[in-house]
């Protein structure tokens, strides 16, 4: 069934060379069903956001690290969410603006940057192109899930610019506080708008996962089997399976809110007494609410990771040359960690006030999770040894995703400690924990792979010194950021505080909090040389050659641009795993996945000689006409 | 200290930017040797991976000792003083895996950097390995479970029978406590009965409410259990202590609680910090809206003698609010008066 119908794939292909007739600009770059241009769109789409989410960051780390400061210079951007005082004459950011710019930062880095932005670009662009499939199983339901994404961003771009502000009661959106209009600003249409644009993201999400899945079920190449799999393609299959059972939860409880806020329901609220009136909602609960978000919300964590986890799998095995340490131990570890995501969700939820049995057993499941993360990145390091070890700025960026892997990863046996986070909860130790293991981890994973696939996207090379140099300015800046959060976090500094001038117990370090703040701009302003790298390389970087990083996966085996249908004969057939490199007897040190046995007897390990003889017998599956 | 951290980055930086500059220059020299992969740099990154070891180690222990008195808070309770020691149990453990696996990554990539005639072993597994290091983490997470949920269980025990109980009530932008009195038992509650001045919507139809009694400050006796019965007005609101290491949200609609004893009086703890305009403090830790920040009460801690002292010195809400007298029911409202300590009506309910 899915032989004929390459076939015919194939057959189209060489029918439209003959007649070679033009795509319009619409069909080939906007509203394009090709992969390829899809996770272009995905990427950049998702460098704009990061940008815009950087930003953000750096204005509240303004307010946070020079809470004297004079923001009035800011007006011109930010207007009346500056505000003036009379007596003085200095501007001052609103403090529900500082709250407004916290929730978007969240929502814009976890959904936009590192689900869309991440699974989007790399599922999208790698799953064809590593399994050999002419396309996504449906190219319009991923033009779809572009598109959907696309509006999704709009409407919450638009949130910014209304005048009761964007929704500002943090990106976990606990209601009542969400719930309720007159209990912020932002919980006004700005919440509503921030509802709308996660039902579409939510979408897109879905329409992406059930694609992904469908293409790496069905359309993978002769010869490839899950087991000959690059971790790249077991990472966005999981994380595609983990969004697909998660996401739709997030759905039901956006929608529950929804019918609380405009229809008089009482799903969330109960017994509220509010801006000078009692309101007849009773027998809600909004532990419900918190139970369902982080059903999502914690596999999310991994939705985000788990990508990364692959890419930098796949980029520290081709550039230490050597086979990736436990490939089946890696995806068992990944398996577990997909499964063990679902069931610990209410770690987050310790001191909410749910029964405290109930965080017994949340707590036991969640330290049962780090034994897979520590294997994973006992794997990762086993890799290097003894490796002959290429510093690409890809590789680079994938050791810095293990390093900050094991450092935010470590903090999360604290925070799984249900004693220990009574007191750690809510305080700039999570933010710091979450920040290292799911937001720079997972980000490095994402600029890793931009790195490394960049010649295959676009046939050119991104320029090596810049990437050092962003390199080493992230790596050091996240970690000048992060490092001593944990010590404001250990001293029970809470987040989302405007400031900290009213508490005698949080009067300290200002100076660390300053320092935190230029850190964080430095590094801001560090991913600007990223951005310009990206771009310029795009039209002026060196052309790459093929396989540049003499790596052993099938999309090395396309032409250096490759067209719609990625192969322009028949798709290669695969022969062995994706990990053989430095193969003892091996001539060079790598050996392509599309290399038979056959053809090399002088490194075939001993049941791999026995394969050679096997291969060929049924190679008539996958020849064209 | 800000100005030292801040040059050491400042300088750290501009060594690399400088390393990558001399080697752009070395690249351009070895160039054409190895046209593709361009290895020249190599040795400078894995140097630079060997000195972020260095540097980031020595950087990383300077600032945890220096911060350590900030960081270090003082703990006023009986629990916090075990989940602080399970904390710094914990840190030297993680802290243990985090230096070793640091050290491995770095030295290994300094290490195993690109040799142009070296060549990678082939190693795909080693199931003994993985073994061991499936075993060791799981079996080290085991005991910190152990030990975990011990604490956990204790922390979260049935309060004490005799525990001082104390109604904490979180609202936009404040705290409010109320106290049960001298029956020790707190009215019932309702919310539909909030207005202006029953801020807590006190029931006055029941008895146990009218001797309760709201004042602008928490007190608390040293050395006592105390039942915190927290419950939240609007929002969801977080009771954070952090001295005595006591978080809970406190949730609309769905009364919680925490119990837990404090160990040092304000005074203990004036004279321990050496600070005397110390003051424990209640926060909010559960965003709840602008004035999220400014949710702050004091916190008294009073030696036990003190504290009854204070306690009876407190006038209960109805003889603060008397016109409230008329929700109390026809048959109650003697005792209610009685129990509320509203005098000038007292003596003539006896002669009645």
């Amino acid at each position: 069934m899915s032989t004929a119908h390459l076939d015919n794939f194939t057959d189209e292909m060489e029918h439209d060379d003959h007649d070679h007739h033009e795509q319009s600009f619409i069909s080939k770059y906007i509203f394009s069903q090709d992969h390829k241009v899809i996770a272009k769109q995905f990427l950049i789409s998702g460098i704009i956001w990061a940008i815009i989410g950087g930003l953000l960051s750096v204005i509240f780390r303004l307010q946070l690290g020079f809470p004297d400061m004079d923001m009035a210079w800011l007006r011109p951007l930010l207007g009346q969410w500056i505000n003036i005082d009379a007596a003085t004459g200095l501007g001052k950011l609103d403090t529900e603006f500082y709250l407004a710019l916290v929730t978007m930062h969240g929502t814009i880095m976890v959904f936009f940057v590192l689900t869309a932005g991440l699974s989007g670009t790399f599922s999208n662009f790698l799953i064809p192109l590593q399994i050999g499939a002419r396309d996504m199983a449906s190219g319009f339901m991923n033009m779809l899930s572009y598109w959907f994404f696309f509006a999704s961003s709009m409407i919450m771009f638009a949130s910014f610019f209304i005048s009761t502000g964007p929704a500002s009661g943090s990106w976990v959106i606990y209601p009542p506080l969400s719930a309720l209009p007159q209990s912020m600003s932002g919980a006004g249409l700005g919440m509503t708008l921030w509802l709308v644009a996660m039902a579409l993201f939510i979408v897109s999400t879905l329409l992406g996962g059930i694609n992904y899945i469908a293409t790496i079920i069905n359309l993978r190449t002769d010869g490839m089997s899950f087991t000959k799999l690059p971790l790249t393609i077991w990472a966005f299959f999981l994380t595609a399976i983990i969004g697909l059972l998660s996401f739709p939860v997030l759905l039901s409880a956006a929608l529950l809110l929804i019918l609380d806020r405009s229809f008089g329901t009482s799903f969330y609220l109960s017994e509220i007494y509010i801006g000078g009136e009692a309101l007849p909602n009773m027998g809600g609960s909004p532990i419900l609410f918190q139970h369902l978000f982080w059903f999502l919300g914690h596999p999310e964590v991994y939705i985000v990771l788990l990508p990364s986890l692959g890419i930098t799998s796949e980029i520290i095995s081709t550039n230490s040359r050597k086979p990736i340490f436990g490939y089946k131990a890696m995806i068992g570890s990944m398996m577990a960690i997909a499964i063990l995501s679902f069931v610990v969700w209410a770690h987050h939820m310790f001191v909410s006030g749910m029964n405290p049995f109930a965080g017994s057993i949340f707590m036991l499941l969640t330290l049962i999770i780090a034994v897979p993360s520590a294997i994973k990145a006992f794997n990762y390091i086993t890799t290097l040894w003894k490796g002959n070890i290429i510093f690409t700025p890809a590789m680079m960026f994938s050791i810095g995703l293990v390093s900050f892997f094991i450092s935010g990863g470590v903090t999360g046996i604290f925070l799984g400690n249900a004693a220990l986070d009574i007191q750690l909860h809510d305080t700039y130790f999570v933010t710091a924990h979450f920040h290292l293991v799911m937001g720079s981890a997972a980000f490095f994973g994402m600029i890793a792979g931009v790195y490394h696939w960049f010649p295959k996207m676009f046939g050119r090379m991104m320029d090596r010194k810049l990437g050092y140099i962003h390199f080493w300015t992230s790596f050091i800046g996240i970690y000048l950021i992060f490092f001593p959060m944990h010590y404001i976090g250990i001293a029970g500094f809470p987040r989302r505080y405007y400031s900290f001038t009213n508490f005698d117990a949080f009067s300290t370090f200002t100076d660390l909090n300053a320092f935190i703040s230029v850190a964080a701009i430095a590094t801001f302003v560090a991913q600007l040389i990223f951005v310009f790298n990206f771009f310029y390389s795009i039209f002026k970087g060196k052309r790459a050659t093929q396989n540049p990083w003499d790596s052993t996966t099938l999309e090395w085996t396309t032409p250096i641009e490759p067209g719609h249908g990625n192969w322009p004969g028949p798709i290669p057939k695969v022969y062995r795993w994706p990990y053989d490199y430095s193969k003892p007897g091996a001539k060079e040190d790598f050996i392509m996945q599309t290399v038979p046995y056959a053809q090399t007897p002088e490194s075939n390990l001993p049941h791999e000689q026995e394969l050679a003889g096997l291969e060929g017998k049924d190679d008539n599956a996958i020849k064209v006409d | 200290m800000q100005n030292l951290l801040l040059g050491a980055s400042v300088v750290l930086i501009l060594v690399i930017l400088f390393m990558i500059y001399k080697l752009s220059t070395l690249i351009g020299v070895v160039k054409g040797t190895k046209s593709d992969k361009e290895v020249g740099s190599n040795t400078i990154n894995a140097i630079l991976m060997l000195a972020f070891l260095i540097v980031g180690s020595i950087a990383a222990v300077w600032s945890a000792v220096s911060y350590f008195d900030l960081y270090d808070i003082p703990v006023a309770s009986e629990h916090g003083v075990k989940t602080d020691s399970m904390f710094w149990v914990t840190m030297w453990i993680t802290g243990a895996a985090f230096v070793i696996t640091h050290i491995l990554l770095f030295y290994f990539a300094f290490k195993y950097r690109y040799k142009k005639d070296a060549k990678a072993m082939y190693y795909p597994d080693n199931h003994k390995l993985e073994i061991i290091w499936t075993v060791v983490p799981a079996v080290v997470l085991t005991i910190l479970i152990g030990y975990g949920l011990t604490v956990w269980n204790d922390i979260t025990d049935t309060a004490p029978e005799e525990a001082e109980v104390v109604e904490i009530m979180g609202a936009q932008f404040a705290w409010r406590v109320r106290y049960p009195g001298a029956d020790n038992a707190l009215g019932t509650y309702d919310y539909r009965k909030i207005d202006a001045s029953n801020a807590f919507g006190i029931d006055l139809s029941d008895k146990n409410s009218h001797d309760d009694f709201v004042p602008r400050e928490i007190h608390l006796p040293k050395g006592k259990p105390v039942l915190l019965k927290i419950r939240a007005r609007d929002v969801l609101h977080s009771v954070y202590l952090p001295q005595f290491r006591v978080k809970m949200d406190a949730v609309p609609g769905m009364p919680t609680q925490f119990w837990f004893v404090p160990t040092k009086s304000t005074a203990d703890m004036r004279a321990e910090t050496g600070n005397n305009d110390f003051n424990y403090e209640l926060a909010c830790a559960e965003i709840c809206g602008k004035g999220h920040f400014s949710m702050r009460m004091i916190v008294v801690v009073d030696e036990p003698a003190d504290y009854d002292k204070w306690k009876k010195s407190q006038q209960t809400w109805l003889s603060q609010n008397p016109e409230y007298l008329s929700q109390v029911p026809e048959e109650l409202q003697e005792v209610a008066m009685l129990s509320a300590g509203i005098e000038e009506n007292e003596s003539k309910d006896s002669s009645l």
